[in-house]
């Protein structure tokens, strides 16, 4: 407690790099994860191949995935964000398939006969209803991101996982505890305030 | 290039890598095997409580949440370094996957299908074992996979608390800038996580019962 309230600024900047990390990472496969996500709802085909290639790079231990880039581009930001990218497209991918899907066919009949274009009814009906299914996997993606990112500090991306990585080298317990603490913490609020804004989309899609 | 000098490394130091190789299994293993003995009984017996459940089964889904190198790090200051604290970090991460999956596994079972079981006579332990268990096993399985998968996975990591395996290859190659033990001990591991994930993709399969 002593050692947090004489370095909080270095606890902050490390919370602050963490995030900046896990929310880029996160925006990047958002992104990514939208659109193959819409193209796997159509194609069964696209959908299979996706979630198996997607699938392996989620099964490959986070340190190992990190080590096998550093060849590639070495270390720092790029290196964390290309794994933490990596490890949320397999859950992302599959909840927005899986949510456009789940629309029932009656609804998108019935925008076909209102005279909707495909591109309308894709933005108008389907994602706003499958977007409880879209964010219960922005949910998961999240809290996983947050975990690589604490491993990340280790190919010097900075965050949290640096406070973590001092203290074990230097044996100072007090570091560990909050570089430690401070993660966990921030993965149990970003789980808590995700699934409240899942159960509020699906109280509204009702 | 880096393949080779990789595969050279290890022909050269074999006590090493297999050494490593040999820890990084049996951490897991028996990691995976108390989280297994814990969490699945336990599991179990609460889908049977009202009460305890919510409490565990909330503190579960948290425990799902944290960060698997916090979890290894807090370990250290309160057990030290060594296979066992690792071990102990790693069967606290694997128990929530398979404590939910046990939990949920069986409370999915159709009260009509235990009802009728306890029409024909059986007692609460046979409905247990003859009926729900093995309507069960897929759910269960699928949480024993997950959790084997984490296991193999944090093992890496706990190298930074002296448990061995093959994350020692990594930490050593980053801290030396070299790139071809990076290898010798990611390509490993990577394959462990792979194949403990078919590996129990299979068992799972195999495990169902006919007709499920």
């Amino acid at each position: 407690m002593k050692w947090l309230l004489a370095n909080w600024d270095q606890v902050l900047i490390a919370l602050g790099q963490h995030l900046v990390i896990a929310s880029t990472s996160i925006a990047i496969a958002f992104i990514l994860s939208l659109l193959i996500g819409i193209w796997a709802a159509r194609y069964e085909s696209v959908f299979r191949v996706a979630l198996t290639v997607t699938g392996l790079l989620y099964t490959i231990p986070t340190l190992a995935f990190l080590a096998l880039l550093i060849p590639v581009v070495g270390l720092g930001r790029a290196n964390a964000i290309i794994c933490m990218v990596a490890f949320s497209l397999m859950i992302m991918i599959r909840n927005v398939a899986v949510g456009i899907r789940e629309v029932p066919r009656e609804v998108v009949d019935a925008a076909q006969g209102m005279g909707m274009s495909a591109t309308q009814i894709l933005i108008r009906i389907e994602l706003p209803l499958a977007l409880p299914v879209i964010v219960a996997g922005l949910r998961i993606a999240t809290v996983t991101v947050i975990s690589v990112a604490v491993v990340a500090a280790y190919v010097n991306a900075g965050g949290l996982g640096t406070l973590i990585f001092s203290g074990i080298s230097n044996d100072h317990a007090p570091k560990i505890w909050t570089g430690a603490l401070t993660a966990c913490a921030l993965a149990i609020v970003a789980d808590l305030s995700l699934a409240r804004l899942e159960s509020w989309l699906r109280r509204r899609a009702r | 290039m880096l393949l080779v000098e990789a595969w050279q490394f290890i022909v050269a130091h074999p006590d090493r890598f297999f050494g490593a190789l040999l820890t990084h299994v049996t951490l897991s293993a028996a990691a995976l095997a108390l989280a297994t003995a814990i969490a699945l009984p336990t599991g179990v017996w609460l889908a049977g409580t009202r009460r305890a459940a919510s409490i565990a089964i909330a503190t579960a889904n948290v425990g799902r949440t944290l960060p698997s190198l916090a979890v290894l790090a807090l370990v250290m200051p309160l057990l030290g370094t060594g296979f066992l604290p690792s071990l102990f970090a790693l069967t606290l991460l694997a128990l929530p996957p398979i404590l939910l999956n046990s939990y949920t596994g069986i409370r999915q079972v159709e009260p009509e299908i235990v009802d009728a079981a306890r029409g024909m006579g059986m007692t609460r332990g046979e409905i247990v074992r003859k009926v729900e268990l093995p309507i069960a096993t897929p759910v269960i399985f699928a949480g024993i996979r997950t959790a084997a998968v984490q296991v193999v996975s944090g093992a890496v990591l706990a190298a930074y608390i002296g448990g061995g395996g093959l994350g020692d290859f990594i930490t050593a190659g980053i801290a030396m800038m070299a790139l071809p033990q990076l290898l010798v001990g990611a390509i490993p591991a990577t394959l462990l996580a792979l194949g403990a994930d078919q590996l129990f993709g299979r068992l799972q399969r195999a495990l169902t019962p006919k007709g499920l």
